[in-house]
């Protein structure tokens, strides 16, 4: 089969050579600083813009080279940004009817379809109000249908939450989560939580490069890079999933809280560097998780140490300090246990 | 709390009253008791009917053109669109009767334009055409502006959009462009009529002033005012009425479009 996407292209005037490859219905996160080529990236395979050479391909055909260029109406992409760009002079339903229609669907057509997307995404029967009546989250999910309404080869998300307000973001993501499953997606973020979320693997770019792609579980453990670093800014452990909770292979046990349902066989714990409290010994009460760690480096953060450990074979990490760190008298390769609070580790699904 | 000197106000009511009295004066000389007459009488009908038909036909072609004009400048940056751009804001700070004499010039019976046309038998100067022509050359300029400031305020984004979904430009044109700049067309269109409606230098120094056949509602004002000023007046009010219903219309649709 071949690539969903694969991008091998120059742009000069933005010192921009991208080269990257997506699998059939992957979905990548592109993060990296701002400059380093995020928004080329999304214009190359959206066709809004042309490289001044190399090639962009959508499930092996070239669509854009130094013989070709398909504009972007003649591709199949499903583009959702910041602002869902509702036509505000048609109904929620004649905007998401609109793609149908020009791509050929008769009227009648295009509004059935159109309904069944809004029911997808939990609006059946908004579909004869006008756009102005929405509030933000409504509208982004018109915008969801409208882009899906197309069955695009390729779905663009450029930080598709970021202008909407922290409450209604769950409630999309989990939304996206479930229908992009199997569609070839890119994602820019600047959000760790969406490559939480939605993301099968990321890729790294900087000065108008591909740094890194790998998948998630290694980014978040081991980021490469200090942009990564600071991106991720989480830990993150992979397990398998035993009733509500995630069990590390090592067979020890990590409870939290789960934004989604726990369906699927494996599943991740996230939780921040600072959440995680070193001991000598277990110390036991409370609803806390115990994981015995081995520490393999101390990095001096300024006001606090950063303290890398593993975990069977994960690492993640945990900032104390100074004092606290003087206190335990910790060496490289000595054996501690790391606690994290319930309450604060996060339970994602891995689709 | 005054968000303006006191001292404002005084000019401002000598403005106001600058405008607005010379209309008052115009209103209470009027002969409305025979004003429904004068407006049946065969040079009012002439006038009336060639200023309709005139003004409809330059404001339909002023829309074919300006409308797409509007959109290429819009989206064009760079030198050759101001060079563009200078070019359609000439006709609307150039005295009329320098346009009528351009207009003369270029396409009368010796012009550029004009001189190969009359011999193949086509002649524009003084003729009906000539009137949609001069109507057309002033009022462009009105629509193309105005419609250009709205479609550059607006952006592409919504253009974007529609393109990924799968419309063609020329789709995206008539189902995104053109319905979302409604307000700025509507009011565009008004103020390019009201511009032809008054017309008076251009057409009198390229068209002439033929009863029926040239000789529009102004010109024909311009005329009657000393041999039979009960009729001028008369079709002034008509001219007054119709500038008032236009800009009654252009603020409403620009409320309109702010709202949207």
């Amino acid at each position: 089969m071949p690539d969903a996407v694969r991008i091998d292209a120059r742009v000069e005037a933005r010192d921009v050579e991208l080269d990257l490859t997506l699998g059939e219905g992957e979905l990548v996160a592109i993060v990296g600083p701002n400059g380093s080529g995020k928004s080329t990236c999304i214009e190359l395979i959206a066709g809004a813009l042309r490289p001044d050479s190399g090639t962009v391909a959508l499930g092996g055909t070239v669509v854009a080279g130094a013989q070709t260029f398909v504009p972007a109406h003649r591709r199949r992409i499903g583009y959702l940004e910041q602002r869902p760009l509702l036509f505000p002079h048609l109904t929620v339903v004649g905007n998401v009817a609109f793609g149908p229609r020009s791509r050929g669907a008769s009227a009648r057509d295009a509004a059935r379809r159109a309904e069944a997307e809004l029911e997808a995404v939990g609006l059946a029967g908004f579909g004869p109000r006008r756009v102005r009546e929405l509030s933000g989250g409504q509208a982004q999910r018109v915008a969801i249908a409208r882009a899906l309404a197309i069955d695009p080869e390729i779905v663009l998300l450029d930080e598709p939450f970021a202008a909407l307000d922290a409450a209604a973001t769950p409630e999309l993501r989990r939304l996206l989560r479930d229908r992009l499953r199997r569609i070839t997606t890119v994602m820019v973020t600047h959000d760790p939580l969406d490559v939480l979320a939605l993301a099968d693997g990321v890729a790294c770019l900087s000065e108008g490069r591909v740094a890194l792609q790998s998948g998630v579980d290694r980014v978040f453990q081991n980021p490469g890079t200090r942009f990564l670093a600071d991106f991720v800014g989480l830990n993150l452990l992979h397990g398998r999933v035993v009733d509500d909770a995630v069990e590390l292979p090592g067979g020890a046990l990590v409870t939290g809280m789960a934004e989604s349902p726990l369906l699927t066989d494996q599943a991740r714990a996230v939780f921040p560097p600072a959440a995680v409290s070193l001991y000598r010994a277990a110390p036991h009460g409370s609803p806390r998780n115990e994981l015995s760690a081995t520490v393999v480096g101390v990095e001096d953060r300024g006001l606090v140490q950063r303290v890398s450990l593993e975990v069977g074979s994960q690492r993640i990490h945990a900032d104390v300090t100074p004092s606290a760190l003087r206190d335990l008298h910790l060496g490289e390769g000595e054996a501690v246990v790391a606690v994290v609070k319930a309450t604060q580790v996060a339970l994602h699904p891995v689709a | 709390m005054t968000r303006y000197p006191r001292w404002a106000l005084v000019p401002t009511g000598v403005a106001l009253a600058l405008l607005g009295i010379p209309l008052v004066g115009l209103l209470l000389r009027a002969n409305w008791a025979e004003l429904p007459g004068l407006l049946v009488s065969d040079r009012a009908v002439d006038a009336l009917r060639l200023s309709l038909v005139t003004c409809t036909i330059s404001t339909l072609l002023v829309l074919a053109l300006g409308v797409p004009t509007a959109l290429v400048l819009a989206r064009t940056d760079g030198r050759w669109g101001s060079v563009a751009r200078t070019l359609v804001t000439i006709p609307m700070v150039l005295p009329p009767v320098v346009a009528g004499l351009a207009l003369l010039t270029t396409l009368g019976r010796r012009g550029l334009i004009g001189g190969p046309l009359s011999a193949i038998g086509i002649e524009i100067g003084f003729t009906t055409v000539a009137v949609i022509v001069a109507q057309t050359f002033v009022s462009l300029p009105f629509l193309v502006i105005s419609l250009e400031g709205a479609l550059r305020a607006s952006g592409s984004d919504f253009e974007a959009a529609a393109g990924y979904l799968g419309a063609s430009p020329s789709r995206v044109f008539w189902r995104v462009t053109l319905p979302m700049a409604a307000p700025a067309l509507a009011s565009g269109t008004a103020l390019s009529f009201a511009r032809a409606l008054g017309e008076f230098g251009a057409t009198l120094t390229f068209a002439g002033s033929l009863q029926g056949t040239t000789r529009t509602l102004p010109l024909e004002i311009y005329l009657l005012r000393e041999s039979d000023s009960d009729l001028a007046l008369a079709l002034a009010v008509v001219l007054l009425a119709v500038a008032a219903l236009v800009v009654g219309v252009a603020t409403h649709l620009r409320a309109w479009g702010s709202h949207a």
